[in-house]
This record gives structure tokens, C-alpha cells and sequence, in this order.
């Protein structure tokens, strides 16, 4: 039963189903540790995915009008950057509205998580109507693009080449996104200063750095990473196509790694691929009943509410959520 | 060559109508140590923060090395060369020494931290400190987090170092080491200010002190040329006869008793450190010292919000008689055993009353447990809010009307008032008229005295010396949690209390070593 | 060491610079919040536009028809706005209390579980209103169990109780598809249970399904708006919730009250879960609270922790949403989409209402050091 290519299978499932939570994650992990709880990741993911769709469509449309072949490369730079603009710019909102008018985090984030939502649900289900199409969404060319695998490694190494090198090229960058987060973060001044920053604002502040500024650079580009893993469920997993509520709750479930992942995001690699496993697991476990797989999927969240508890009885400070994670700062100028 | 590390040429700072700073003027010369000195609310660390980058002072000049320098933030202060070491540490806990060494500097993108390390040991063996670098703030002691503070002003490349009372949180031994690294910098060329309350210090180690008093700048003198004397004159000013009612005690008997009460803080540190001391019923017992000596801690363990380590608390019930612990009992237990406690804390509308709620609202927070229902009654709280309004001249819109909208005076009637209302039998009030103008006090001193001829024991913590003379019967000296006298306030002078205050026994110990 | 040599800049003083407001006129406060709601209907008919192309005062006009249009529309407003409204009532207490609890969602679901298992396992086995008795009493307990397990980790562990309640959302979620796939293993699908006996359904008023609801809703809104303003544990909520060190010096014992004080949310929130299986869905999904518990939190946020308020916040939102709705099947099949733009709206909306919170607390000053200035500051020092 459990052959080594049902397990390899089983991996390859878990890493293709835990790249866009290692997104949302790492992109939340940078923005968190400016102190700010973004709890509109899940609608910022939503927007990178169908940002992603608007400008991918709108370049095969322009394509097909033309009557010119879609170029590969432009499909991924065109869909690339729609993605990004669209999540920094929600991003951009929300600290606007938390950073500079000091509303409350939480309450920003969930209606930050509806807009995106319903935007996103919006968007792919009336774009076509928009060029007069009927039908739903499909990006041939895009799609294949992104999911291009790496060309001589992918069949060259056997099984293993076909795990692991068989990927689009978004879960490597997932992946190496990820590494410098956690390069910068611990080896770099600016990334000192943002630790710090999330920790104890007035002494940031008082050791000259532009608190408001680290606040709004990370959670921007925080935003735009995690809109990355939005536009990497929409080209490669969903193969350029849009369902509602396709994304489920995996919004969520990428800040519950920032949890589970203790605020780092070496740690999140392993920690998003755990939890794509856990998310399909149920498929791969033979003789389980359809319930039975209900409470399989149950166990991410289980298991980051242990650790979240454990960690705060153990109350050791390296593991604890950046200590001003939450709340606004203000320096009264008088 | 022009000597003269910073100036300042007639600083004035307001904070609305309340003038922290007054024409301050001062000069400090690169390989000197200037002193400031001056009471509680003189204006010190107002003035330090302009130079630091905090405020900006209302009016002015600062020069830097004869050039004059508008400095907006903390990092224009580093671009000046000014560092200051504030009393309360602005550390981030969770770093490494190094780390929050260099926080905030530019530099190369990426770090070296053993780089930084070694520099950071570098200093550290310049000036004799003793510092591990790897090791995190929270494992620190307050005298390692103070040398974390110095090094990183140090590292910044200041020549200009302020020292907001540096040795309020040392022991003896870390506060001398400290001095010897003071005087290296002073060797080495730096200009240092440092701000204490503490007169043998300034003794033994400026060169100069510059004396604030209430906003005002006094002057500077040589410390080869003054004594403890003739600071604490420049200090407290002369005696002003403020004219304050004080009726004598009729049959004072003992109401409680404190007896070798310790308790320390997280770090170890002893707030209070074998407190004894009683209260007699028909007495004003007066609180003198430096702020942060641990007046706060010692009304809180009294009110049963501050766990101590040891001693006892007793109280005697005048209408039973019976003699009740008070010490390791929560507030509600404390009311159960029949003691009439009224506390008015220091901070007002984050301990004492709710700002967001109306007068109304605030009498009820002791009231509003009384009787079965399940609802509140709020009739009695609306006449008593009414009455307290009428009598006590408070000035609101209404009784619904948030109470911090109101001014200091008006919410300190409110608090005052009900905690008058429930005719205690021991009276506590911390600095009381903070911040009152001149006839908001007297109401309040008027009120105390009249609780007084009740029969109240009554503790007043105060920071004016002329005002705790006049009003009280006794005056209790607390210096670095200690008790340094109980004396008579009839026949003690300003200089007497002043040098209690500064000359607390563990500085005495200190600086006989 | 590193940046000593950099020469000192020449400086101007910041231009702007922001300070809490101490007071604010009531008229003025109102004035800005009112201002604020106008500027946000009207962003919202011009966001519409953009989308959909449809010119504004269609917009206006869709929007008032899908809410007013016929008595079954306006009777559909009232039952949305009702069971929001009960939610966003539910989560008060805990708010209040400064307790950030981000799980009404599944505290809600998990009180329609409970209803919904009883029914299934009842059937009609007991007279209609026992059964409902006994649903009422699950869903209660349910509720109060999803929310006190984080509270009760926050007061002894300080558990950030914002992260865990949004977690149990998700595990509550779960636990509804495990029980409709144990329940119907063949569709994990639930039709409305008794649907012929009508055992455990709220009875039909005046020929009105929706009535019900609305009067019980209207009946919580009632206790929650007297509990909170008018009871010993309400005002031991304001205590706690504006300040834990004036709790502990008045002898409050802060950990009791936020453990009863999550129960008591957690238990309303089971209440309403109650109410939507009871009163209208007889059967459970993990779409059918459809986000309202999330939606609740803003709105409560945004009406100040006020029920009364509450009423005006979740008819404004309902309607907002009502009139989406309305202009998306005026589109039909033209744009398939368009059945979204109520979560757009709504979200807008709530952004404004955040915002317009800085201009009501904070003061904007622009600095100008005029003569005018100086001799302030010179009349304060003679002063």
C-alpha cells in the first residue's frame, strides 16, 4: 500500500498545498513583527489572486485580440506585478488606517478580510461579463507558465527530481522568500530595528528609529508576499482559474503557522508543509470515513491552540508574540 | 580653543498653562561634571528632554560647541553627539546587549554582531564596566541594564552625557563603580550632567552644580565652594509662612501599626526595606521624600494591593477594640474585617476614578457592591455625587459628565470627597494637591484637618516641604525605602527634612565605605 | 563610533503634529460620525458605479427597493438586521471588558450544532417546546464552553485570547462537517430537521416566520442593554474594562469577572445559534452564520459597545448588504459576480466608521511659531 511513490506523492501534495500558507505566513510573520496584527491577510491573499487573474486575463485578452501567442515570460511579469500592486495596496489601507489614524487592528483587518473577500468573489465572477464572455475564468497560458517545472533537474534525478523539482517556480520562491525574511530579520540592522520596533516602540523610537515608517514598510511588503500565495493557488494550483470561496480558509490557517511557526519563519518552511499535509492527509490515509477526515483537518488548529497555550504557560520570552503585537503607538508631540 | 560643550540661553517650556521651565540658562565644559539638583517637579528632566530631543523648548537657544542647534528627535541628539541615559531604561528586553547597542544606527546592511561584541567589550575595558554582551536585558540586573544604557551612548560616539538619577535604582557598591567610571569619562574629555536629588553625591562627585526651583533656574555654583547647607537652601528656598489652620490633637491613640515591613520588586530590589512606623487616631501624619522612595509601595501594602515579603500591619478597631493584620489581605477582605480604609492614590483617573465615567459613576466604585440586588442603586451615589458637587464647589457640567474633563482640582474633589463620604477611620492621600492652584489646596487641607478633629488618623504624602510642615503633626523621612526619622513638624526646619530626604541611610553607608 | 563624523543638518520643527483630544462638544462628535456615515454611502454608490457600471441613482434606487421594496424584503431586512444585531449584542460584554474575542463565528456555530444534534437525536420524541427548552440549554452551554476555554487561559495564563478564539472558529467549523458527514455519510448534507412536525421550531407569529426572531432578538438587546448599564456585574465590566488597576483597588477580583463576563458572551452567542437553527434553518452548515460573527465584531466596535446604537449599526450594514443584493440580481446573469458586492460595501462602510474614530479622539495641529505664540508662552510665565 504505502509504496515510496505514494509517500513521495503524499509529500509533493503537502509542499503544493502548504506554498500558499508559507506565503501568507512569512508575509505575516515581517508584517507582526512591526507590531501589527493583520488580521485582513486573508482577504489580502484573496486580492493577490485575483489580481493576479486581472492582469494575467488582460494580457491574454490583449494577446487574442492581437492574434499573437501569449509570451510565457510576459504572462508571469504582467500577472506578477497585478498581484503585488493589488495586495501592497490593501496593505497600504490598512496601515494608513492603523498606523497614521491609530484605528484598531483587529477591526481594520476583518473588514479589510470582507472587502478582499468580497472583491476578490466579485472580480472572478464578472470579469468575463465584462468582455461580453460567458463561461468562467480559465488563463491557459498564464497557468502554464507559472507551472513550468525546472527543465533538466525535474527528470533527471528519478523519483526524486520528480518530487521535488517538479514544482512551478512560485514554491522555490516561496521558499527562498522565507530564508532571507529570516536572513534579514536576524542578521540585518534594519531587520534589528524591526524586531525592535515590534517589541518596544517607544524605545525604538528613542533610539531615532522612524517607528511609523518600519510599521508601514513591513506590513506593505508583508502584504505583498502573502498576496503572492493568492496568486500562486490561483495559476498553479487552481490552474488559472477562479472558484468562490476556492481559497477557503487557508488565510487563517497561514496565521495560525505564524503561531504554530513561533514567529519564524525558518521555522514556518517546515511548519506550512505540515500543514498542507495535514490538510490533504485525509485523501492519503486509506479506510477513513468522510468524518473521520473532518477531524483529521481539524488538527492544524487544534495543534497551534496547544502550542499558543503552552507557550504562554511556559511564559519563555523568546517564544511570545511581539510584545506590542496589537496595539498602536503614539508619541504625544507637544 | 572654546571650551564650552553645550548651552542653554533662556530656555522657557509650558505644558498648557502649567510653566515647567523659566529662563534656564546653563554651561557645561567638555571634561566636567555638572550637577542638577532640585526638588521634585523643579523642572530637570523637562529641561534634560529638550536637550535629548523630546520637547522642543517654547523659547530659547541650545548650542552645541558655540553653534546654535534645533534638535526634533532623539536622533538628531545622536547627530549632536548628545546621549542620555533616561531613568526609566529604554531597552528592548528580549535583545542582547549588543543588540541594543547598535540599534537604530546606520551602518551596513548587514551586521556582524561578534564584531559589535568585541566593540562593545572594547568600551567596556576602556572605562572599566563589566558587561557580557551576549546576554539578554531580561537576565539583567538594574546595573547591568544602566551600563547597557551607557555603552550605547558611548558607542553612539557621544561627548555630551545626561544621567537622569542614575543612582536612584543602585545599591551602594554599584553606585560608587559607577562614579569611577563617571570621572573616566571626565578624563577622557566628555561633558556629563547628571540630575539627583541626592547632596553628598553631588559633593563627591561634580565639579559644578546648577541648581532649579520650581521651573527656575537658582544659578550655578562651584562644588569646591558649597556645602550641604548651602544647597539645600538654594534648593528649598527660604521658608514660606503659608498660613495653614492646624488645629491640635485631641487624645491621639494609636490607629495602626507598621512593624518591619519588606517587600522588593521583580528585580530583586527592596521598595520597602524594614518600614516601621505608627499612626494615631486625631493626627496628621506626614510623608516626605524624593518621589519614588517608596511612598507608593507603602500606602498600597497598607490598602492591601502590594504583597510583602515580611513585617506586619496592624490595625486597631476603635469600635470593637480588637487589633486586626491587615498585612497579605486583599482590599474587600480589609473592608470585611470592619476597617474603614479611605485611600486616595496618586494617580487619580488611572487608580482612583475611571475618567470615562461620570461622578455618579465613580461614587459608586466602593458603593455599588451594597445591598442584595442584583441591580445598582444609584440614588444614593446621585445624592452623594450632588452633595460632593455643592459642597466641595466642584466645577462640571453635570454629574454625568466624564470626569476627566474636569481639572485636576475638580477630580481631586471628587476623589477626596468620596472617600471622605464613607467616614473613615484611617485616612491615606498621596499628593493630594498635585497640581492645584492655590485655593483648590487650602480646600483640601481644610478637608484633611476637618477629618482630623474627627477623630481620622490621617497619612499625607506630600512633595512641598513648606506644606508639610505647616499642616502635619509628624513628619516621617522615607529615603530608598528606608525610614530615615519620624520628627516632630512643629519644631523641624526645611533644611532638616531636605537633608533627611538626601541623606537617606543607605547613601550615609555609601559614602562612609 | 559608526555614524559620528555624519555632519548635523540644519532643522525645521515637524509642520503637524497630533494630540489626544481631552473634550469634545457632543453636537461636534455627532456632527463628524454623521458626516463620516454620508461620506461612506456615498463612497459606497460610487464604488458600486465603478463595478458594475450602473449609473448612481439606480444604485440609490436598487438599494432602496432590495431593502424596502415589497413587505417580504423589508420583513428579510428586519430578520438579517435582527440576527446581526443579536450577535453583534452577544459579543458586548466581552468587548466591553477589552477582551478581544474574534470567535462570535464559531461560537455561534457551535450553538446551532448543539440545537441541531438535539433535534436529530429527539426527533419528536418530547412535546415541540421541551425540545426547544432542551436546544435552548445545549446551545447555551455550547457557546459558553467555545468562548470560556480561551478566557479561562487568558486569565491564568494570559493566553492572547485574539489569536485562540480565532482558532476555535475553524475547530468548530470542523467539528460541523465531522457531525453532518457522521449524520449523512453519503453527503455531509442536513435538510431542515422535522420539516413535517415542526418539533423544535419556533412558532410562525401573525403569519410572520421572521417575527419571532426579531422579538427575542429585541428581548436580548433589552437584558444586554440593562445588564451592562444598569447591574453590579455590568458596571464591575466598565471597571475592568477601563481600567484593571482601579478594579484591583476598589477589590475587584479581575480574573472572576473576565472569566464569567467571556462565559456570559460565549453563552449569548450559543443563544443565537439557538435562534437561527430553532427560528429559521431547522438544520446546520458551516456557511449558515455566513460571517455575521465577524461582521458583529465591527459593528459593535463601531456603535461604541452600545446595544441601543447596535440596532442603527446592523440595520445600516443589513441595508447596505440588502440593496447589494438587490442591484446583483437586478444584473442577473449579466454579472455573475455582482452577489458580492454586499461584503464590499459592508467593509468599506466599516473602514469609514473606523476612521472617523482618529478625527473624534485626536486634535490636528499645524505648527506656527507667530509672534502670536510667543506671547502666549510669555503671558504663561508672567502668569
Amino acid at each position: 500500500m504505502f509504496t515510496l511513490e505514494y509517500l513521495m506523492g503524499f509529500v509533493a501534495t503537502a509542499i503544493i498545498n502548504g506554498t500558499p500558507l508559507l506565503f501568507g505566513a512569512v508575509g505575516e510573520i515581517l508584517t507582526e513583527k512591526s507590531g501589527n496584527l493583520n488580521l485582513g491577510i486573508p482577504g489580502i491573499m484573496y486580492i493577490g489572486g485575483i489580481s493576479g487573474i486581472i492582469g494575467g486575463f488582460l494580457y491574454e485578452h490583449a494577446c487574442e485580440t492581437a492574434g499573437i501567442t501569449p509570451i510565457p515570460i510576459l504572462c508571469i511579469i504582467v500577472a506578477l506585478l497585478a498581484s503585488l500592486l493589488g495586495s501592497t495596496l490593501i496593505a497600504l489601507v490598512y496601515s494608513f488606517l492603523t498606523i497614521t489614524l491609530k484605528a484598531n487592528q483587529n477591526v481594520v483587518g476583518l473588514a479589510l478580510t470582507t472587502l478582499g473577500v468580497g472583491l476578490g468573489d466579485f472580480y472572478g465572477g464578472s470579469l468575463l461579463s465584462f468582455f461580453g464572455k460567458d463561461g468562467s475564468i480559465y488563463l491557459e497560458a498564464t497557468s502554464k507558465a507559472f507551472k513550468e517545472k525546472i527543465p533538466f533537474l525535474s527528470d533527471s534525478l528519478g523519483l526524486f527530481g520528480q518530487t521535488f523539482f517538479s514544482f512551478g517556480f512560485l514554491v522555490y520562491v516561496a521558499v527562498i522568500i522565507a530564508v532571507i525574511v529570516h536572513f534579514f530579520l536576524k542578521k540585518t540592522r534594519v531587520g534589528l530595528n524591526l524586531r525592535a520596533v515590534g517589541e518596544n516602540p517607544a524605545t525604538a523610537d528613542a533610539a531615532g528609529i522612524n517607528v511609523n515608517l518600519y510599521k508601514y514598510l513591513a506590513t506593505c511588503i508583508g502584504g505583498a508576499i502573502a498576496g503572492l500565495g493568492g496568486l500562486y493557488f490561483v495559476m498553479d494550483y487552481s490552474v488559472g482559474g477562479w472558484t468562490n470561496g476556492g481559497f477557503g480558509d487557508r488565510g487563517w490557517l497561514a496565521i495560525a503557522i505564524v503561531i504554530f511557526a513561533l514567529w519564524r519563519p525558518n521555522t514556518a518552511i517546515l511548519s506550512s508543509y505540515i500543514f498542507g499535509g495535514l490538510y490533504v492527509a485525509s485523501s492519503y490515509i486509506m479506510g477513513l470515513s468522510g468524518s473521520e477526515k473532518e477531524i483529521i483537518k481539524m488538527l492544524p488548529y487544534i495543534v497551534t491552540i496547544i502550542v499558543l497555550v503552552f507557550v504562554s504557560a511556559r511564559k519563555k520570552r523568546e517564544h511570545q508574540p511581539p510584545a506590542s503585537l496589537g496595539l498602536s503607538y503614539f508619541r504625544e508631540e507637544r | 580653543m572654546n571650551n564650552v560643550a553645550i548651552e542653554l540661553r533662556g530656555i522657557t517650556k509650558c505644558f498648557g498653562s502649567v510653566v515647567a521651565n523659566s529662563n534656564v540658562n546653563l554651561k557645561v565644559y567638555k571634561g566636567e561634571i555638572l550637577s542638577l539638583l532640585g526638588e521634585n517637579g523643579s523642572g530637570k528632566t523637562t529641561l534634560m528632554n529638550m536637550i535629548s530631543g523630546i520637547y522642543h523648548p517654547d523659547q530659547g537657544h541650545i548650542l552645541v560647541n558655540g553653534k546654535e542647534v534645533v534638535i526634533n528627535s532623539p536622533h538628531d541628539a545622536f547627530e549632536y553627539k548628545i546621549g542620555m541615559i533616561h531613568q526609566h531604561f529604554k531597552l528592548v528586553d528580549l535583545f542582547s546587549a549588543a543588540e541594543n547597542v547598535v540599534l537604530g544606527l546606520d551602518g551596513e546592511g548587514r551586521f556582524k554582531l561578534d564584531e559589535i561584541e568585541k566593540q562593545v567589550l572594547e568600551i567596556s575595558n576602556k572605562y572599566g564596566f563589566n558587561i557580557d554582551p551576549k546576554k539578554k536585558i531580561y537576565d539583567m540586573s538594574v546595573s547591568e541594564k544602566q551600563t547597557v544604557e551607557i555603552i550605547k551612548v558611548l558607542y553612539r560616539g557621544a561627548d555630551i552625557l545626561i544621567l537622569d538619577e542614575p543612582t536612584a535604582v543602585l545599591t551602594p557598591q554599584e553606585t560608587q563603580k559607577l562614579f569611577d567610571i563617571l570621572r573616566r569619562m571626565r578624563a577622557d574629555g566628555k561633558a556629563i550632567i547628571i540630575i539627583t536629588h541626592k547632596l553628598h553625591e553631588v559633593l563627591e562627585l561634580s565639579d559644578k552644580v546648577a541648581v532649579l526651583r520650581r521651573g527656575e533656574y537658582i544659578g550655578t555654583v562651584n562644588t569646591a565652594e558649597a556645602t550641604e547647607e548651602s544647597l539645600t537652601e538654594m534648593m528649598v528656598g527660604k521658608k514660606v509662612e503659608l498660613n495653614i489652620n492646624r488645629p491640635e490633637p485631641v487624645n491621639p491613640t494609636e490607629r495602626l501599626r507598621v512593624m518591619n515591613i519588606d517587600c522588593k520588586n521583580r528585580d530583586g530590589v527592596k521598595l520597602l526595606d524594614n518600614v516601621s512606623f505608627s499612626v494615631n487616631a486625631g493626627e496628621i501624619l506626614g510623608i516626605a521624600g524624593i518621589a519614588g522612595s517608596g511612598q507608593r509601595e507603602l500606602l498600597e501594602a497598607i490598602a492591601g494591593l502590594q504583597k510583602l515579603d515580611s513585617g506586619s500591619i496592624i490595625y486597631n478597631n476603635p469600635k470593637t477594640g480588637a487589633e486586626e493584620e491587615l498585612r497579605d489581605k486583599s482590599p474587600l477582605q480589609i473592608r470585611e474585617l470592619g476597617v474603614r480604609l479611605s485611600f486616595v492614590p496618586e494617580d487619580r483617573l488611572g487608580m482612583g476614578l475611571v475618567g470615562n465615567m461620570g461622578v455618579v459613576d465613580n461614587m459608586m466604585l466602593r458603593s455599588y457592591r451594597r445591598g442584595k440586588s442584583i441591580f445598582l442603586e444609584r440614588k444614593g451615589p446621585t445624592e452623594l455625587a450632588n452633595r460632593i458637587i455643592q459642597e466641595l464647589e466642584v466645577v462640571t457640567p453635570s454629574a454625568e459628565t466624564p470626569v476627566r474633563r474636569l481639572s485636576g482640582g475638580n477630580v481631586q474633589k471628587v476623589l477626596l470627597g468620596r472617600e471622605i463620604s464613607s467616614s473613615p477611620t484611617l485616612l491615606m492621600a498621596a499628593y493630594p494637591v498635585r497640581g492645584l492652584d492655590i485655593n483648590s489646596s487650602y480646600l483640601i487641607y481644610d478637608l484633611l484637618n476637618e477629618q482630623k478633629k474627627k477623630g481620622v488618623a490621617v497619612i499625607f504624602v506630600g512633595e512641598d516641604l513648606d506644606v508639610l510642615i505647616d499642616l502635619c503633626d509628624k513628619i516621617l523621612v522615607i529615603g530608598g525605602g528606608c525610614v530615615s526619622d519620624v520628627i516632630d513638624a512643629r519644631s523641624t526646619t526645611k533644611n532638616e527634612i531636605g537633608y533627611l530626604m538626601t541623606n537617606t541611610k543607605k547613601g550615609r553607608r555609601a559614602s562612609d565605605e | 563610533m559608526n555614524n559620528a563624523e555624519k555632519k548635523p543638518r540644519t532643522k525645521r520643527e515637524p509642520l503637524i503634529y497630533i494630540t489626544k483630544r481631552s473634550d469634545l462638544s457632543l453636537k461636534k462628535s455627532l456632527l463628524i460620525r454623521a458626516a463620516v456615515i454620508l461620506g461612506g454611502i456615498l463612497c459606497c454608490a460610487i464604488i458600486t458605479m465603478l463595478l458594475t457600471g450602473v449609473n448612481p441613482i439606480n444604485v440609490f434606487g436598487s438599494i432602496i427597493n432590495g431593502s424596502f421594496g415589497t413587505p417580504g424584503k423589508l420583513w428579510n431586512l428586519l430578520q438579517a438586521a435582527a440576527i446581526l444585531l443579536g450577535i453583534s449584542v452577544a459579543v458586548t460584554p466581552a468587548f466591553k471588558m477589552r477582551f478581544w474575542n474574534t470567535g462570535a463565528e464559531g461560537q455561534v456555530l457551535i450553538g446551532m450544532l448543539a440545537s441541531v444534534a438535539c433535534m436529530f437525536y429527539l426527533k419528536d420524541s418530547m412535546p415541540s417546546f421541551v425540545t426547544i427548552i432542551i436546544m435552548l440549554v445545549a446551545s447555551t452551554v455550547a457557546g459558553a464552553l467555545w468562548a470560556g476555554i480561551p478566557g479561562f487561559f487568558k486569565a491564568i495564563w494570559n493566553t492572547n485570547e485574539t489569536l485562540f478564539t480565532l482558532m476555535m472558529n475553524y475547530v468548530a467549523m470542523q467539528l460541523v462537517s465531522f457531525f453532518l458527514l457522521f449524520w449523512d455519510p453519503s453527503h455531509g448534507y442536513l435538510n431542515p430537521l422535522n420539516s413535517d412536525t415542526k418539533n423544535g421550531w419556533l412558532p410562525t407569529l401573525f403569519g410572520r416566520k421572521q417575527l419571532i426572531i426579531i422579538l427575542i432578538v429585541a428581548v436580548i438587546t433589552a437584558l444586554v442593554y440593562v445588564y451592562l448599564k444598569r447591574s453590579k456585574q455590568g458596571y464591575e465590566i466598565s471597571v475592568v474594562g477601563e481600567s484593571e488597576n482601579t478594579a484591583r483597588y476598589i477589590g475587584i477580583n479581575v480574573k472572576k469577572v473576565v472569566i464569567r463576563t467571556v462565559l456570559i458572551s460565549g453563552a449569548l452567542c450559543g443563544v443565537m445559534g439557538w435562534l437561527l437553527v430553532s427560528g429559521n434553518s431547522h438544520t446546520v452548515s458551516t456557511t449558515l452564520v455566513g460571517g455575521n460573527g465577524f461582521t458583529a465584531i465591527m459593528v459593535s466596535w463601531m456603535s461604541k459597545f452600545n446595544p441601543i446604537i447596535m440596532v442603527f449599526s446592523s440595520l445600516l450594514v443589513c441595508f447596505l448588504q440588502r440593496g447589494a443584493g438587490q442591484i446583483a440580481s437586478d444584473l442577473g446573469t449579466e454579472m455573475p459576480g455582482a452577489s458580492n458586492i454586499g461584503d464590499v460595501l459592508t467593509g468599506i462602510m466599516i473602514l469609514f466608521v473606523v476612521a472617523s474614530e482618529f478625527f473624534v479622539s485626536y486634535d490636528v495641529h499645524f505648527r506656527r511659531r507667530t509672534e502670536k505664540a510667543d506671547k502666549e508662552v510669555e503671558k504663561n510665565v508672567h502668569a
